[in-house]
C-alpha cells in the first residue's frame, strides 16, 4: 500500500467517485425493482448490481486490487466454501425419492411449550 | 517480548500479521453470513408462497446510503492517518460511529413497527430469516462501533506511541467495516426487494 | 557444546531472563498461570482442561456401559446419588441416558479431543517448532481459552436444571431438539466452544505462514506443523455454519420461529402452534458441514503426532514427505464435499447420492497415502521400542481399521443396513478412540520432557500402552458384530426390546467389562504424569535425539521460547545421513565447515 501523501491523495478522490457510484447503483436497484419483473430475470440483475457494488467496495475500499497473494488464496478458498454452501443443501435437498407432502400451516403462531 | 511482523510487512509474504488476520476474520464471516443466506434460499425455495411488501423499502434503502455514506468516511478516516492529520481523522472516524448509530436507531424503529403490528419472528419463516440476518448485522455494526468507540478514545493513545500501528489497526477496523457493508449491500435487495 | 545448548535440567520458572537477555518485572501468580499471555502456559491449561473434560466424558459412557450389560439394574456405587429425575432408586431413566450419550459425545469431541489436540499440542508445539516466540496473537490466544473454558462450564452447567442436559444426540436433529429438553444451554456453550476455535485457527494460520524462522521453508516444515495448518483452515472455514445453524436452532426454541419445523406436526397428540415451513434437512446440512470437516480435525494433528515419533524412534527419514504434504492439503479441500453422506438415509435423490459417494471416495485415497507412507516408514528401521512409539505404532493398524470400516458406511447401498447401527459407533470410536486418542497418548509421553524438564517413567508407559490397547479393542470391536446383526444406536436398553438383538446382547456385558478394564489401565496413566512433573529423570535440551526444532529450545523453554535465533538449515527427518557421525542431523545445527 503506498503511504506517500500524493498517491493517499489520489485514492481519496477514487473513495469519493466510488462512494457515488455507490449510491447511484443502489437507486438503480430499487428503481428497477419497481418494474416488477418476472422473478428468475428480477433475482439476476438483483444479484448483478449487488455484485458489481459489492465488488466496488471490496477492490477500492479494502484495497483488494492491490493485495497480497496470500490473501487473494485465503479468498477465493472461502468464495468456493461459500458457493458451495449456497448450491449443494440447496441441490440435495431437491433431489428426492418420491413427492415431498407440502402440509398447511396452522391459522394460529404461537411459540411451542417446552 | 517482541512478535515479529506485528507493524512491519513480512517480506516474503508482504503481509504484517493482523492484516492476513483480519481477512481470515472476514473469511469466517463470511461462511456464517453464507449459512444464513443458504437457509434463506432453501426456506424460500420450499416454501409454495412468500410474502412482498412486508418491508419498508425506503426506509432500507436510506439505510443503505448510510451504510454507503459511512464505509466512504471510514477509509477516510484511515487515508488521513498516512497523510498525517489527525483531526480529519478523528472528525471520520467520529462520523463513521455516528452514521453506524443512525442505522442502528433505524432499524430499531423498523423493528419497533414490525413488533407493534404483531409481526414477530414466529409469524412465518420470512419474519424469522429476515430478523435472524438483520439482527445478526446489526450485532456486527454494535460490534463495529464499540471498537470505533475504543479507537476514539483510550486506544487513541497509540497513535503517539506507535503511529505506523495505529494506523494498521484502523485499516483493519476499516477492513472490517467494509465487509459490514458489503453483507448490507446483498442483505438489501435479497430481503426488501426480491 | 552447541550454540543453543543449555545446562541439564532446563531453566527453572523463577529466572526471568528471557531468550533476549531482557529482563521483566516478575509477573505474579494470576499472570503467570492463569491469565498468562505465553503459548507454552496456555498449551497446558487446554491439554488438562482437555484431558479432564475426556477423563469426564468416559466416566459417563462407563455409566451408560452399566445400563447397556445389565438393563433396569440399581447403578451402583453412585446410583442412589443421580436423584430422582435421573435414576429413581439408582436406576437409570431412559431420558438420562440419552442425557449421558448426547454429552458423552458433545464433551469427548467439542471439550475433550480438539482442545487437547489442536489447543493444546497446536499452541505448546506449534510455536516452538517453527521457531517462533509466541503465536502472533498471544491475547487473542488466552482469550480463545478462557472462551472454550466458558463454554466447558456452560455444558457441565446443563446437567443440573430441570429435565436436564441435552438428550437429542450430539448432532441435535430437529425437531426433537427443538421440544426436547436440555438443548438450550447446550446451544449456549456450543456458541461459546465455535468462537473459542475460530479465534484459535486465526492465530495458528497467521503464526504458521507470519513467524517461521529463518530458513524454514513451507516444504522444510515438520509435518506436524501442516496437519495443524490445514486444520485451522477446516475449523476457520466450517465452524461458522453451525454458529449460525446454532442461532437459528435458539430462535425455534425460545423465539417461537420454524427454521427447522415443518408445518403439521403433532407433539403429544396436540397439533404444534408454530407458523411451520420450515425444513429439518436445513439442520442436517449446517450441522455436517462442520461435522465433517470436524473429524478431519480430530485425525489429523494425530497423523502429525504419529508422524514426528515415528521418524524420531525409526531413526529413519519419512517416507514421501512430499505425498504426505500433498495428500493432507488435498484431504482438506475434499472434507468441504463429502457431508452429506451422513445424510443417505433422509430421501435423497440417485444424483446426489451418488455425487457425494464419489466424493466420499475419492477422499479416501490422500487418507490411504499418509496410513502407507507411514507405515512404510517403517520399512529397514531401527526401531527403539519407547512408550510414545508403541502407542504411535498402535496408531496404523487402529486407524486402519476405522478407515477401512468407514467404506460400506460411504457407499449407500451397504450404508442402508448399517446406519444408525453399533456399526457406524464402532468404525468412528476406532477412530477417534485407538486411533486419535492413542495418538494424543503419544504426543503427551514424546513431548512432556520439553514441557517440564523430566520424562515420564517408562515401565508405567508400557502398562498404560498394552492394557489400554487390548482393552480399547475388546469395548469396540464387538460393536461391529452387534451393528451388522442390525442392533441400533441410542438404545437405553441395550436393545433388549428387539427381537433379533436377543443373540447380541451378551457382547454388552464384555463390552461392559473392557470398558471399565480401560478405566482401570488409565490409572499408571495419571499417577505417571503427575508424579513425573515432581520427580520424574531429569532430561537435556533433546532427550529423544530429535532434529526439530523444538528440541533445541531449553527442557523447559523460558519466556521468548529460544536462547539465541534460530535458523533452519534443512530439511525436518535428517536421520541417519550418510557419512555422519551422529545418527541425527537436526534442522538448526549449522554445517561444520
Amino acid at each position: 500500500m503506498h503511504s506517500d501523501p500524493e498517491a493517499i491523495r489520489k485514492h481519496v478522490r477514487t473513495y469519493m467517485m466510488v462512494g457515488a457510484a455507490l449510491f447511484v447503483f443502489t437507486g438503480i436497484t430499487v428503481a428497477v425493482n419497481q418494474i416488477h419483473l418476472a422473478v428468475p430475470l428480477a433475482i439476476t440483475v438483483a444479484l448483478i448490481i449487488a455484485t458489481m457494488k459489492g465488488s466496488m467496495v471490496a477492490a477500492v475500499f479494502m484495497h483488494l486490487s492491490h493485495e497480497r497473494m496470500l490473501i487473494y488464496g485465503a479468498l477465493v478458498l472461502t468464495v468456493l466454501g461459500f458457493l458451495i454452501l449456497m448450491t449443494v443443501p440447496s441441490f440435495t435437498t431437491r433431489d428426492t425419492i418420491g413427492t415431498p407432502v407440502h402440509v398447511e400451516a396452522p391459522a394460529a403462531a404461537h411459540p411451542p411449550a417446552h | 517480548m517482541n512478535i515479529p511482523y506485528t507493524v512491519e510487512e513480512r517480506p516474503d509474504t508482504g503481509l504484517a500479521n493482523g492484516k492476513l488476520g483480519i481477512w481470515l476474520f472476514l473469511a469466517s464471516e463470511v461462511m456464517l453470513f453464507g449459512a444464513l443466506f443458504s437457509t434463506y434460499i432453501i426456506l424460500r425455495t420450499g416454501a409454495p408462497e412468500w410474502p412482498h411488501g412486508e418491508l419498508n423499502v425506503w426506509l432500507g434503502m436510506a439505510n443503505t446510503f448510510i451504510l454507503i455514506a459511512s464505509s466512504v468516511t471510514m477509509v477516510m478516516a484511515w487515508a488521513s492517518l498516512k497523510l498525517n492529520d489527525w483531526g480529519k481523522h478523528r472528525l471520520y472516524l467520529i462520523s463513521t460511529f455516528v452514521l453506524a448509530g443512525i442505522f442502528l436507531v433505524n432499524k430499531y424503529f423498523e423493528y419497533a413497527d414490525h413488533f407493534r403490528r404483531g409481526e414477530l419472528p414466529s409469524h412465518s419463516t420470512f419474519l424469522a430469516i429476515y430478523y435472524t440476518l438483520t439482527g445478526l448485522h446489526g450485532i456486527h455494526i454494535l460490534g463495529g462501533m464499540i471498537v470505533m468507540a475504543y479507537f476514539m478514545g483510550p486506544g487513541a493513545k497509540m497513535w503517539k506511541a506507535s503511529p505506523d500501528q495505529f494506523a494498521n489497526r484502523i485499516e483493519y477496523t476499516g477492513l472490517y467495516w467494509h465487509f459490514v457493508d458489503l453483507v448490507w449491500i446483498f442483505l438489501f435487495p435479497v430481503l426488501y426487494l426480491l | 557444546m552447541d550454540k543453543t545448548g543449555i545446562h541439564p535440567g532446563g531453566e527453572h520458572a523463577h529466572v526471568h531472563t528471557d531468550a533476549h537477555g531482557e529482563h521483566h518485572e516478575e509477573l505474579g501468580f494470576w499472570r503467570k498461570y492463569v491469565f498468562s499471555l505465553d503459548h507454552k502456559v496456555i498449551g497446558i491449561q487446554y491439554a488438562i482442561t482437555g484431558l479432564l473434560f475426556l477423563l469426564f466424558g468416559f466416566t459417563l459412557m462407563m455409566i451408560m456401559r452399566w445400563q447397556l450389560a445389565y438393563p433396569g439394574r440399581p447403578i451402583p456405587l453412585i446410583g442412589l446419588w443421580l436423584g430422582q429425575d435421573r435414576a429413581p432408586m439408582g436406576i437409570m431413566l431412559p431420558e438420562f441416558y440419552n442425557q449421558l450419550g448426547a454429552m458423552h459425545g458433545t464433551i469427548m469431541v467439542f471439550m475433550g479431543v480438539v482442545p487437547l489436540a489442536v489447543g493444546g499440542f497446536g499452541n505448546f508445539v506449534v510455536p516452538l517448532q517453527i521457531g517462533a516466540p509466541d503465536m502472533a496473537f498471544p491475547k487473542l490466544n488466552m482469550m480463545s481459552y478462557w472462551v472454550y473454558f466458558c463454554g466447558g462450564v456452560t455444558m457441565l452447567a446443563s446437567f443440573f436444571p430441570k429435565g436436564g442436559a441435552a438428550q437429542s444426540g450430539w448432532t441435535s436433529y430437529p425437531p426433537l431438539a427443538i421440544i426436547a429438553p436440555g438443548q438450550t444451554l447446550w446451544l449456549v456453550g456450543m456458541i461459546f466452544l465455535i468462537t473459542s476455535s475460530l479465534l484459535g485457527s486465526i492465530n495458528f494460520i497467521v503464526t504458521i505462514v507470519q513467524l517461521r524462522a529463518k530458513g524454514l521453508s513451507y516444504m522444510r516444515l515438520p509435518f506436524f506443523v501442516w496437519a495443524q495448518f490445514v486444520t485451522s483452515f477446516l475449523l476457520l472455514l466450517a465452524f461458522p455454519p453451525l454458529e449460525a445453524a446454532g442461532v437459528l436452532q435458539l430462535m425455534d426454541r425460545l423465539a417461537g420461529t420454524s427454521f427447522f419445523m415443518p408445518s403439521g406436526l403433532v407433539v403429544s397428540g396436540k397439533p404444534l402452534m408454530i407458523a411451520g415451513q420450515g425444513n429439518p434437512l436445513l439442520w442436517q446440512h449446517l450441522f455436517w458441514f462442520l461435522a465433517h470437516p470436524e473429524v478431519y480435525v480430530l485425525i489429523l494433528p494425530a497423523m502429525g503426532i504419529v508422524a514426528e515419533i515415528i521418524a524420531n524412534n525409526t531413526r529413519k527419514p519419512l517416507w514421501g514427505y512430499k505425498a504426505l504434504v500433498y495428500s493432507v492439503v488435498f484431504l482438506g479441500f475434499m472434507s468441504f464435499i463429502v457431508w452429506a453422506h451422513h445424510m443417505f438415509m433422509t430421501g435423497m435423490g440417485t444424483t446426489m447420492s451418488a455425487f457425494f459417494q464419489t466424493t466420499t471416495m475419492i477422499i479416501s485415497i490422500p487418507s490411504v497415502v499418509i496410513l502407507t507412507a507411514l507405515l512404510l516408514s517403517l520399512w529397514g528401521a531401527s526401531i527403539r521400542f519407547t512408550t510414545p512409539m508403541l502407542f504411535a505404532l498402535a496408531f496404523l493398524p487402529m486407524f486402519g481399521i476405522g478407515g477401512l470400516t468407514g467404506l460400506p458406511l460411504g457407499l449407500a447401498p451397504s450404508d442402508i443396513h448399517l446406519h444408525d447401527t453399533y456399526y457406524v459407533i464402532g468404525h468412528f470410536h476406532y477412530v477417534v478412540a485407538p486411533g486419535t486418542i492413542f495418538a494424543l497418548f503419544a504426543g503427551i509421553y514424546y513431548w512432556f520432557p520439553k514441557a517440564t524438564g523430566r520424562k515420564m517413567n517408562e515401565l508405567l508407559g508400557k502398562i498404560h500402552f498394552w492394557g489400554s490397547l487390548i482393552c480399547i479393542n475388546g469395548v469396540f470391536f464387538p460393536m461391529f458384530m452387534q451393528g451388522l446383526g442390525g442392533m441400533n444406536r441410542r438404545m437405553y436398553d441395550g436393545g433388549a426390546q428387539y427381537a433379533h438383538n436377543q443373540p447380541l446382547l451378551k457382547y454388552n456385558i464384555a463390552i461392559g467389562f473392557a470398558a471399565w478394564g480401560l478405566a482401570l489401565f488409565q490409572l499408571p496413566f495419571i499417577y505417571n504424569f503427575f508424579s513425573s512433573i515432581k520427580w520424574g529423570a531429569l532430561v537435556d535440551r533433546n532427550p529423544w535425539e530429535s532434529t526439530t526444532l523444538e528440541w533445541a529450545a531449553p527442557s523447559p523453554p523460558g519466556h521468548g521460547n529460544f536462547l539465541t535465533e534460530p535458523i533452519v538449515y534443512r530439511g525436518p527427518y535428517e536421520y541417519s545421513v550418510p557419512g555422519h557421525p551422529r545418527d541425527f542431523v537436526p534442522q538448526f545445527e549449522p554445517e561444520k565447515a
